[in-house]
């Protein structure tokens, strides 16, 4: 495909998930959520094609796109590791378990991802499995009561699959 | 072992209803027994799937097992319980299966190394019921929980589910549905405690054709986990309540605005609405009636004020969650500008029964001034961490101790954290304080969603009011200034102190701001921020006036006032340290212990990962 034929194809499944949802204002949200579930993030000419095909301004739209933190403006590894930091976790000891991580994958100040878009690492505030607590999540499965070595596990176990592969 | 779960029924009228009821009931009184596999957050964290699978796999007659929601005693999970017999196995693992199955399912004997075993005591229960965690809660929004699939419409229905709907639409008038929850003195479980029913009466009031009903779903509080677990656990209870508040106010669209940390919650929501649809219990004409309902599910995209009701509703509309001042009222101009009740997944779930029990019932549980129960989030270093329900009022030491078994390791209570972020931290002279709106209010905290955090002697309370601090700071909206700059101003003071850089005057500074913060934010995120910092600063003032003063951290936490030691028996002088300090703080010869220059030190801690006999730590 040619670079404008990638892009045409964007805009193609962008056009159907507006579609799906309609152009009133109160389906923005959902638009947004589920565009970065396909491309796992935002992409900013992505959200200016939203705003003109819903009819609002680019303002609105990058307005909400940075309000919330589920959304992101800039790609994330292939696994986003959260690990909470809400008060259970924090009392818990989570800090810890986040510093590791961190100082494993090598991510120093202000870097949250990889260079190799292998891993992101952020903090979260509760996932609600405050009952096993320090907690952790990475794509969608929750790890409890978690030290700093279980945690590193984890990550090699990760790291060693796609070294597989 | 598989439980049938099509009800491919319609159910137009309440003999309609009763006659199902009837017959789900008759299928699983036929299963002798029933195995109900916790499969709450904490259990599913531990791998609970596997053990329902391991179930499954085995295939006895008339046995049946069956996901449920949280059972409570996240602690001890995950959790197996086996009825009628009242049998529950803790810590269970797939492994463990086979023998239950052979000895309890089998043989009806319990299996005795898988029972509750009393740390204290020693005493073991293998009933569930006799558990010291259970046996002073009063379940009402978690009744269901643990006890039902909640896949299954059909298993809510059979424990009376939807008759508090059939009653509200038959038999009461909108008004008189009102009264009874007035009656009932129901508040508002979402943390501020307004009487539920004074809120529907002023929807129902308002003037206009559409007006919406919203469950709010949003559960920001971190560290509290009891909405999350009722909708993953009873999400019919939350829908039907939504229905009967739709019924008595004249609405016809209903939303339930979730928290997008919890995709469990909205998959339970989605497809709990999906069934009520098929069976007709929500949709047009509802038993037959002139009431029509339909439910949306919203979910957020990460963001805490959007659990202010105001924030809230601009979310659903698709904007920015910025609250907005009031009036006008919800109740009056919500939604799309349309009359509006908001109200909180717990006490949306308590409606069904007050309807269904009546008001008195529910008013001779709990306190005067708060009937009722509440559910309770028990967490931090407490012993027996769960979810638990108590009647209003009951006290901060019966849930610490008697249910939450006491501080863990032996260690000395501190405090107890309620309230998250908004609330306060209470010390030891208040655990006789009654959990309830009122008393709280008045110890400077507030019951919040409910989240309580149990903080041992170990914590320093000035860093836990600063990781609050820091928490509302991020999630202040922007739109108005003493919130937005108020506490980026408090948090840098509390970072000086736990820096060990800040003088008594800052500390004055500190609390004037608070109180600006408190009484001129727009909204309560910001009238309740500082309750963190002043709570502590009442009950705690000492540990501030530590690190301020003799420049300590009394309960050893805070790193600053802590350095790097290398010690000389066991350093072997390789030199490793002295290479990887980026501040070249540390010297000595090769072969020779070296030394840490504690005025140059930065405190980073590279050495101590460097090191490779474990020879330096931070003392
Ligand atoms: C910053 C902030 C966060 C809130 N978060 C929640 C929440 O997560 N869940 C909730 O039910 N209420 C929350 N509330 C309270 C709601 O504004 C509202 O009072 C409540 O949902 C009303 O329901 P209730 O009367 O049933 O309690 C929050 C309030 C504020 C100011
Ligand atoms: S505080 Fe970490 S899961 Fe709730």
């Amino acid at each position: 495909m040619t670079p404008v034929e990638v892009a045409q194809r964007k805009f193609e499944r962008v056009n159907e998930i507006i579609e799906e949802h309609g152009r009133e204002q109160s389906a923005l949200i959902p638009i947004l959520q589920e565009v970065q579930a396909e491309y796992r993030y935002l992409p900013e000419e992505i959200l200016t094609y939203i705003a003109t095909a819903m009819g609002l301004s680019v303002a609105t739209v990058f307005g909400v796109a940075t309000f919330y933190a589920q959304f992101s403006l800039e790609p994330k590894g292939k696994y986003v590791v959260r690990v909470c930091d809400g008060t259970a976790c924090h009392v818990r000891h989570s800090m810890p378990v986040y510093n590791a991580i961190r100082s494993k994958l090598g991510l120093k100040d202000g870097k949250y991802t990889t260079p190799d878009m292998m891993f992101t690492v952020e903090t979260v505030a509760c996932l609600g499995a405050c009952g096993v607590a320090p907690a952790m999540v990475i794509n969608g499965e929750v790890y409890g009561k978690m030290t700093p070595e279980a945690a590193c596990m984890i990550i090699d176990t990760l790291l060693n699959r796609d070294g597989d592969n | 072992m598989e439980t049938a779960k099509k009800t491919g029924m319609t159910i137009g009228s309440r003999d309609e209803l009763k006659a199902y009821a009837a017959k789900v009931r008759a299928e699983m009184a036929a299963q002798k027994k029933r195995v109900l596999v916790c499969t709450g957050p904490g259990c599913l964290a531990n791998g609970a799937e596997k053990i329902l699978d391991a179930f499954r796999s085995h295939s006895i007659e008339a046995v049946g097992a069956t996901r449920t929601g949280c059972h409570g005693f996240c602690e001890v999970g995950p959790l197996v319980r086996i009825e009628p017999d009242d049998v529950v196995y803790v810590r269970v693992k797939p492994e463990d299966v086979a023998e239950i199955v052979e000895e309890t399912l089998r043989k009806g004997k319990v299996v005795e190394r898988l029972v509750y075993r009393d740390p204290d005591t020693g005493r073991t229960y293998p009933k569930e019921s006799d558990i010291p965690f259970y046996a002073s809660q009063t379940k009402v929004a978690l009744s269901n929980c643990g006890a039902i699939n909640p896949d299954d419409i059909g298993e809510y229905i059979a424990r009376d589910g939807y008759q508090a709907l059939a009653r509200a639409v038959l038999d009461l008038s909108p008004d008189e549905a009102i009264e009874e929850v007035l009656e009932s003195g129901l508040r508002g479980r979402g943390g501020g405690g307004f009487p539920t029913g004074r809120k529907w009466m002023f929807a129902r009031q308002a003037k206009g054709d559409q007006k919406y009903v919203v469950c709010n779903a949003d559960e920001g509080d971190p560290g509290a986990f009891m909405d999350r677990c009722i909708m993953e656990g009873d999400p019919h209870s939350v829908l039907e309540g939504l229905a009967i508040a739709a019924s008595a106010i004249g609405a016809d669209r209903g939303y339930i605005y979730v928290r997008a940390e919890y995709p469990l919650a909205v998959a339970r929501m989605k497809n709990a609405v999906k069934q009520a649809k098929e069976c007709g219990l929500l949709g047009a004409n509802i038993f037959g009636s002139d009431f029509s309902f339909d439910v949306t599910i919203k979910e957020g995209a990460g963001a805490f004020v959007c659990g202010e009701e105001t924030a809230l509703l601009a979310s659903i509309e698709g904007k920015r969650g910025m609250p907005r001042p009031r009036p006008p009222f919800p109740a009056n101009e919500g939604l799309f500008g349309k009359p509006t009740i908001i109200n909180n997944v717990e006490t949306l779930a308590t409606v069904p029964a007050i309807i269904r029990r009546g008001p008195a019932w529910f008013r001779a549980i709990g306190a005067e001034s708060s009937p009722g129960t509440k559910t309770f989030a028990v967490t931090g270093q407490v012993a027996n961490t769960g979810l638990v329900e108590v009647p209003m009022g009951a006290t901060l030491r019966d849930v610490v101790f008697k249910i939450g078994g006491g501080v863990i390791g032996g260690k000395k209570f501190k405090a107890a954290q309620i309230g998250g972020p908004s609330g306060g931290c209470l010390p030891e002279e208040l655990l006789d304080t009654p959990l309830d709106y009122d008393s709280l209010k008045k110890a400077g905290a507030m019951v919040g969603s409910g989240g309580l955090v149990i903080l041992d002697e170990g914590t320093c309370m000035v860093e836990v009011a600063r990781f609050f601090m820091h928490f509302t700071q991020r999630e202040s909206c922007g739109k108005c200034v003493p919130c937005r700059e108020g506490t980026k101003r408090m948090l840098e003071i509390m970072e000086k102190i736990v820096a060990g850089r800040a003088t008594l005057e800052d500390l004055d500074t500190l609390e004037q701001i608070a109180w600006v913060v408190k009484e001129s934010s727009l909204c309560a995120l910001g009238k309740t921020a500082p309750n963190p910092v002043l709570t502590t600063l009442k009950y705690f003032r000492d540990e501030y006036l530590a690190h301020i003063v003799d420049k300590k951290c009394p309960a050893g936490v805070c790193t600053a006032f802590k350095s790097y030691v290398i010690h000389p028996e066991l350093c072997k002088g390789c030199g490793k340290c002295r290479r990887t300090c980026p501040a070249e703080a540390i010297t000595g010869e090769t072969k020779h212990p070296h030394v840490i220059d504690a005025a140059k030190c930065l405190k980073c801690g590279a050495c101590v990962e460097a090191c490779a006999f474990g020879a330096i730590s931070l003392e």
